[in-house]
């Protein structure tokens, strides 16, 4: 197998990436897709637009407003650069920046899906015994939106596993850092390593479909149970 | 079947002082404002009873702190959990109440014990007053308790519903039409649970039903809603019975009477049942009930007619000596409602303009009533 | 209606075909990403010249090669280098013969902001910078130029962890000129116009510092009968373009 150590490093990274991305995603997105689910206020729509922007814009877009944003001239290199951790760009933290961004609606849209299929039903039989907001999100919402958050958790980290356009813009193809395997693969096909960039796709390809396929027969074996 | 009800001796409800509900709300709704002003008995069962849309729902909503009116007060027995005035509103999940929903509401993820413990383990043991065991006992779902709720019928969801609710140990009992969603089947099985709560629990029930045979079976005081206000709101008996409200009942006025059974007629299936006080009997086709039972039977002003004279060859069964009290004309005068004490209680009887006039009926006059018809309730 | 329709169209494309130039053609050209501005100048030329029309596409060499290679419809190739080119002529993809070097290449080292490169190699040596720009060696000809030079100023070791790589030399600018990088090697060609530096501050690298950058270009067998491929082809080679490239700092 002619793959090489450089080959091994850039799936490492990206799984590194997509879990980590994963991870935050869900963090941040089940309060956004939380108040989405509940709000009525007139901001719902336009945050909700926000948020689906990712789904619709070439990454490359996405990529080219975070290098000009990230730099030190834009509103997050500034900003960063006052805290002292200076420029994003180039660095697996801005990658991860990059890619919350990028997979934000495939984790917040099923998220806010499985909290408005609950509706307020269990949420008001929890207040009526005793208990309080927090209580009934831990106890009521989150075990009714699990399969919600097993969707969200997958498309969140396949998304960020196919990312490409946003880490070409931002990556600077460091090995370790932010050689991400498709920019590896892009690296084979633009030096005519047909043999290693086939080695390294149909690999990515493999693992992913294992990954899916596992996962998919998870939820539905679930269903069946209900 | 006739429902036998036990230790029916509900005190009369005192108004004022720390015995009591006191409630003010004012919601906005997009097509109807709920504005009411209520003042219902501390103990006993409560129902408000309306068309849908009639705001009972909403009022309840209101009792528990699931919606909040923009102006309100509400006081149970003692405990204020509303005061707008000072800007007070106790959230729904600080108050001692039992919500028991209209679809059952329960947890689909958790069993039915777990369902149960809910809001047991919510309180405080030293405010636990109704154990598992209790409640699981008063509503029979001891067989169910490691199921989902998503293979219960919809009466077992109801009781657990009820059981639920009961287990958070409330200090008032809401149940929004817990009966609406259930076939005539389950309605008569999940019922007679609901009479049990009436009999042995100390605490206020407030009873939102669209159904005027629930209504007159469960409860002590009546509310009338409409297009949300309050129109009436009294003792069942009296506010049933009275003639400024039309129609009450939608359906045509009835009476509701309390009664003991005293014999039965194996030969012609007929029971015989006396009014407490006052001697006064009535007889009714039904199957045979222990003597001494008692039981509360409806009649219908349809039902009533009167007579100067007590009928000698009538195939009526049930001639009462009566007393007139007063009436009312209705609809479009070709009928008179009119109000007649018998023994200590009161009936109406629905005659035309042209008979009243012809008998030339008159206050405190001595006649005879016709009952044609008694039902019992929970038959249909 | 149809019948109506078919009778008022086909004279209307009967004039259209008459009043185009029955010999005007249309020639696909596929340019290494360096080589876009001037590439884009001469085009226009060539257009109001003899009434041909260029459609250029442009992207990094690796990448064009593999697509020529997997049947894209490219009738002309501009490399930037010379080994691709000759590559695709020995594999049989371009018309022998054809194949000449359009333009030599200089490395500059290119900064955005004003007076960040003196003219000289002293800032690489002092290194005060996070991030070092330079085009992927393995993929574009100007990368390896750079990693040359790099190496004969003793520099690779101490500047490697420095180093950020874009796809192309056209991403390589991009990293310097929004600041990501502060500074990098990029084609003179990207920063140089009519004659002089457009901004920033650079060194022209002396070309003994690293291997010619040839720029060879090819007619590909699919453009083989192209009239239009056949004419801009020699037209690299006049005097307009000649003019054009040198003007953007290349060399012939």
């Amino acid at each position: 197998m002619p793959l090489t150590e450089a080959d091994f490093a850039a799936v490492l990274l990206t799984l590194e990436l997509a879990a980590l991305t994963t991870v935050l995603l869900l963090l941040i997105g089940t309060p956004i897709a939380w108040w989405l689910a509940r709000t009525g206020s007139r901001w719902k729509q336009p945050i909700g637009a926000i948020v689906a922007l990712p789904l619709v814009l070439p990454p490359t877009v996405i990529g080219f407003y975070l290098l000009v944003s990230m730099g030190p001239h834009g509103v997050i290199g500034q900003l960063t650069q006052s805290l002292g951790l200076g420029t994003l760009t180039f660095t697996f933290t801005g990658l991860l920046i990059g890619s919350v961004f990028y997979s934000l609606p495939f984790v917040v849209q099923p998220l806010q899906n499985a909290f408005e299929a609950i509706g307020r039903a269990p949420l008001e039989a929890a207040a009526t015994l005793r208990a309080g907001p927090w209580d009934a999100f831990f106890t009521v919402v989150l075990p009714l939106a699990k399969p919600g958050f097993v969707t969200a958790a997958i498309l969140g980290f396949a998304h960020t596993v196919g990312e490409f356009g946003v880490v070409l813009m931002i990556g600077g193809n460091i090995p370790g850092k932010t050689q991400v395997a498709s920019v590896q693969i892009y690296n084979h096909v633009e030096t005519m390593n047909y043999a290693q960039a086939h080695w390294l796709a149909g690999g990515m390809v493999l693992f992913s479909f294992i990954v899916l396929l596992a996962l998919y027969s998870g939820r539905s074996s679930q269903r069946v149970w209900q | 079947m006739i429902w036998p009800l036990q230790r029916r001796n509900v005190p009369t409800p005192t108004l004022g002082g720390a015995g009591e509900i006191q409630a003010r709300f004012k919601v906005e709704h997009a097509d109807f404002t709920l504005d009411v002003d209520l003042n219902l008995p501390g103990r006993g069962v409560s129902a408000l009873f309306g068309h849908s849309g009639s705001g009972k729902t909403s009022c309840l909503r209101c009792f528990a702190g699931l919606d909040r009116p923009s102006e309100g007060y509400l006081q149970v027995n003692g405990e204020v959990w509303q005061d707008s005035a000072q800007g007070l509103f106790v959230p729904a999940h600080k108050r001692a109440v039992g919500y028991v929903f209209q679809g059952a509401n329960l947890f689909a993820h958790l069993s039915v014990r777990r369902n149960l413990e809910y809001g047991l383990k919510r309180i405080p043991a030293a405010q636990r007053r109704i154990a598992l065991e209790q409640a699981v006992e008063l509503l029979g779902i001891g067989h169910l308790l490691q199921r989902l709720p998503g293979k219960l019928s919809g009466g077992e969801q109801q009781r657990v519903g009820i059981a639920r609710a009961l287990l958070t140990s409330p200090r008032m009992l809401l149940l929004d039409e817990p009966l609406a969603a259930l076939d005539l089947k389950r309605k008569q099985e999940v019922l007679p649970y609901l009479e049990r709560l009436h009999s042995e629990l100390q605490m206020p029930i407030i009873y939102v039903s669209h159904s005027p045979d629930e209504v007159a079976r469960l409860a002590d005081h009546l509310v009338l809603l409409e297009d949300g206000k309050v129109s009436a709101s009294g003792p069942l008996k009296e506010t049933l019975l009275r003639a400024d409200l039309p129609f009450v009942f939608e359906e045509d006025a009835e009476a509701v009477v309390d009664a003991q059974v005293t014999a039965h007629d194996p030969a012609y299936g007929l029971l015989a049942v006396q009014l407490p006080g006052s001697g006064i009997s009535l007889q009714l086709p039904h199957g045979p009930l222990p003597p001494g039972q008692s039981v509360r039977v409806k009649i219908k002003a349809r039902d009533v007619s009167l007579s100067l004279q007590q009928a000698q060859h009538s195939s009526v069964l049930n001639l009462l000596p009566a007393r007139v009290v007063d009436w009312i004309n209705v609809a479009e005068q070709a009928h008179v409602l009119v109000r007649v004490q018998v023994g200590r209680e009161q009936l109406m009887a629905r005659i035309t303009r042209y008979s009243f006039d012809r008998l030339n009926i008159q206050r405190e006059q001595s006649l005879w009533a016709q009952v044609k018809s008694v039902s019992l309730l929970g038959a249909s | 209606m149809r019948f109506g329709i078919f009778h008022t169209l086909c004279p209307l494309f009967a004039a259209l075909a008459f009043t185009s130039n029955v010999l005007a053609e249309q020639v696909q050209v596929a340019v290494a990403a360096n080589f876009t501005a001037p590439l884009q100048a001469i085009a226009r030329e060539f257009e109001s010249d003899t009434g041909h029309t260029v459609l250029a596409a442009f992207g990094a060499t690796g990448q064009l090669y593999a697509q020529i290679r997997n049947g894209a419809p490219f009738e002309v190739f501009l490399s930037a280098d010379e080994r691709t080119a000759a590559k695709l002529e020995r594999e049989g993809l371009g018309v022998s013969g054809s194949r000449f070097t359009y333009a030599v290449g200089r490395l500059v080292l290119w900064s955005a902001q004003a007076g960040y490169v003196d003219g000289s190699d002293a800032v690489l040596k002092a290194s005060p910078f996070r991030h070092l720009a330079i085009a992927n060696p393995k993929a574009a000809p100007y990368g390896l130029a750079a990693s040359q030079v790099l190496e004969k100023l003793g520099l690779s070791a101490t500047l490697k962890d420095k180093l950020v790589e874009g796809q192309s030399i056209t991403q390589t600018h991009q990293f310097i000129a929004t600041g990501n990088a502060e500074l990098g090697f990029v084609a003179l060609s990207q920063v140089y116009k009519e004659g002089q530096l457009s901004s920033g501050s650079a060194w022209r690298v002396p070309a003994e510092l690293h291997t010619p950058i040839k720029q060879d270009a090819l007619i590909l067998k699919k453009g083989e009968h192209n009239p239009a491929a056949l004419a801009f082809s020699e037209y690299l080679k006049g005097e307009k373009a000649t003019a054009i490239i040198q003007s953007y700092g290349y060399q012939r």
